[in-house]
């Protein structure tokens, strides 16, 4: 078994409405993704997320490039240790 | 009254009716197998919920070439996307830049936001709702903080010289919001090409949606200058009691017509499948032959410049020696035409038209209008203007 949130990003927004703009961009691109609700220790925020693969980070940050402002790109080893299905 | 009596519809310019049938479908798909709150929660049916927004603001921005679906924000109709957009920009002591012709969704705000303090210019028109743009220049002062305009009257279908106001407004730095609620769907919007900043429409007109659906475009840094009027929930940023900066978010309070979104986003989707050319190909057409077969008519005054490349399909006429409302009401129940006698909520049209407080019949075929209807339409107006 490896760990769960091992090699994962989270991409948070201002908005849900951004965030499923985001999730747009990456359907169209084909880069895998997968929303979830932020977590309540990334932020208080009670919307929605992207969970990414790690590596794919700079092609989703070209992907966002002008089309959506991204507000933070954590990673979830350091702030998270379990939980984040 | 005769029974089984076709319907011809030609109240377009108020609410288009018949809606297409995938409208129909994406509503009803929306509330069958959707129905959750879109944004405001994390699970697989919210979000589904989400998606459907996100798409109709895809949709919507594609249509009038804006960059930034975010910068669609959507409300219940033209009048709340107006209100939002002159009460929230306007201040006392700012001039505000109008024609004689607008609807009341802008001349009543902007009549009350005048007893608040603020200059109100309203430029002439000619009777037959021409606009010169050397006016708008000239109505300009060091305080104008906003040119408002329609894009095509409601009264007379007149098309307005945006493109040229808009460049006027842009050269000298004012914000210019455009009233496209009876052009969106109708004529092609490319809001960069007509310098429009911030843009109001209905969604149930010419875009196909159901009522209780509008939009108000946003355009670049426009939003840091309009105050929101309406504050409350938006699934995002729930820990502050401020409501948020961002777009859509800032003018969004409160959830979302998302069964009726759903509709308007098939709506403008279809337009985008048949072709706003063709469109407008078509409604020109049924003016042409609605003028030209109107103007023979012994009684019938057809109002407006008479010329369908320069108008909409919105004609206003008159009967000679009828009253209008009676005469609607013969339509109507004899001949199972349905029209809209009256001001058609534009006192201001009318009074430079010179049909004020008396009114028009007004007649709004669509897409889905034929030639024939038309032709049935003058016929039995002519009958009626002949008794």
């Amino acid at each position: 078994m490896t760990n769960k949130t091992h090699g994962y990003l989270i991409v948070l927004f201002d908005s849900t409405s951004a965030a499923l703009l985001a999730e747009r961009l990456l359907n169209r691109k084909s880069i895998a993704y997968k929303i979830i609700p932020v977590p309540r220790r990334l932020s208080s925020d009670c919307g929605v997320c992207l969970r990414i693969l790690e590596e794919d980070r700079l092609a989703v940050e070209e992907a966002f490039k002008g089309a959506v402002d991204v507000q933070a790109i954590c990673c979830l080893e350091s702030k998270i240790t379990s939980d984040i299905g | 009254m005769k029974k089984e009596m076709p319907l011809i519809y030609m109240d377009n310019a108020a609410t288009s009716w018949p809606k297409p049938r995938v409208v129909i479908d994406a509503m009803m798909r929306f509330s069958r197998d959707i129905g959750a709150n879109p944004g405001r929660s994390g699970h697989r049916q919210s979000i589904e919920a989400g998606r459907t927004i996100i798409e109709a603001r895809e949709a919507v921005a594609e249509l009038f070439s804006v960059s930034n679906p975010l910068r669609i924000i959507f409300t219940k109709n033209a009048t709340e996307a107006l209100n939002i957009a002159l009460y929230g920009l306007l201040k006392p002591g700012d001039h505000v830049i109008t024609s004689s012709i607008e609807h009341n969704s802008v001349m009543r705000p902007l009549r009350y936001l005048e007893r608040q303090g603020i200059g109100l210019t309203c430029v002439a028109c000619s009777t037959t709702g021409l606009l010169d743009p050397a006016d708008v220049i000239a109505s300009i002062r060091p305080d104008t903080r906003l040119i408002t305009m329609t894009h095509a009257s409601n009264v007379m279908g007149t098309i307005m010289p945006v493109r040229e106001v808009g460049r006027i407004a842009r050269s000298h730095g004012i914000p210019f919001l455009l009233d496209a609620a009876q052009t969106a769907g109708s004529i092609p919007i490319d809001v960069e090409d007509l310098s429009v900043d911030i843009l109001a429409c209905a969604g149930h007109k010419s875009l196909f949606g159901p009522q209780g659906t509008g939009i108000l475009y946003v355009g670049k840094g426009m939003e840091s200058i309009i105050a929101p009027i309406m504050r409350g929930g938006t699934g995002s940023r729930s820990e502050s009691e401020e409501q948020p900066e961002g777009l859509p978010d800032r003018f969004e309070a409160g959830t979302l017509n998302t069964p009726g979104i759903a509709g308007l986003c098939a709506g403008v989707r279809f337009i985008v499948e048949e072709g706003i050319d063709r469109i407008r190909s078509h409604e020109e057409k049924l003016t042409e032959f609605m003028i030209e077969s109107l103007a023979s008519c012994e009684g019938v005054t057809v109002h407006g410049c008479g010329d369908a490349k320069r108008q909409t399909a919105v004609l206003s006429i008159s009967l000679k020696g009828r009253s209008l409302s009676d005469a609607a009401l013969v339509l109507d129940e004899e001949y199972g035409i349905l029209t809209r006698p009256g001001l058609q909520c534009a006192p201001a049209a009318h009074r430079t038209m010179g049909t004020f407080p008396a009114g028009s019949i007004r007649l709004s075929p669509g897409y889905f209008t034929t030639e024939e209807d038309v032709a049935m339409t003058v016929r039995s107006l002519s009958a009626i203007a002949g008794d």
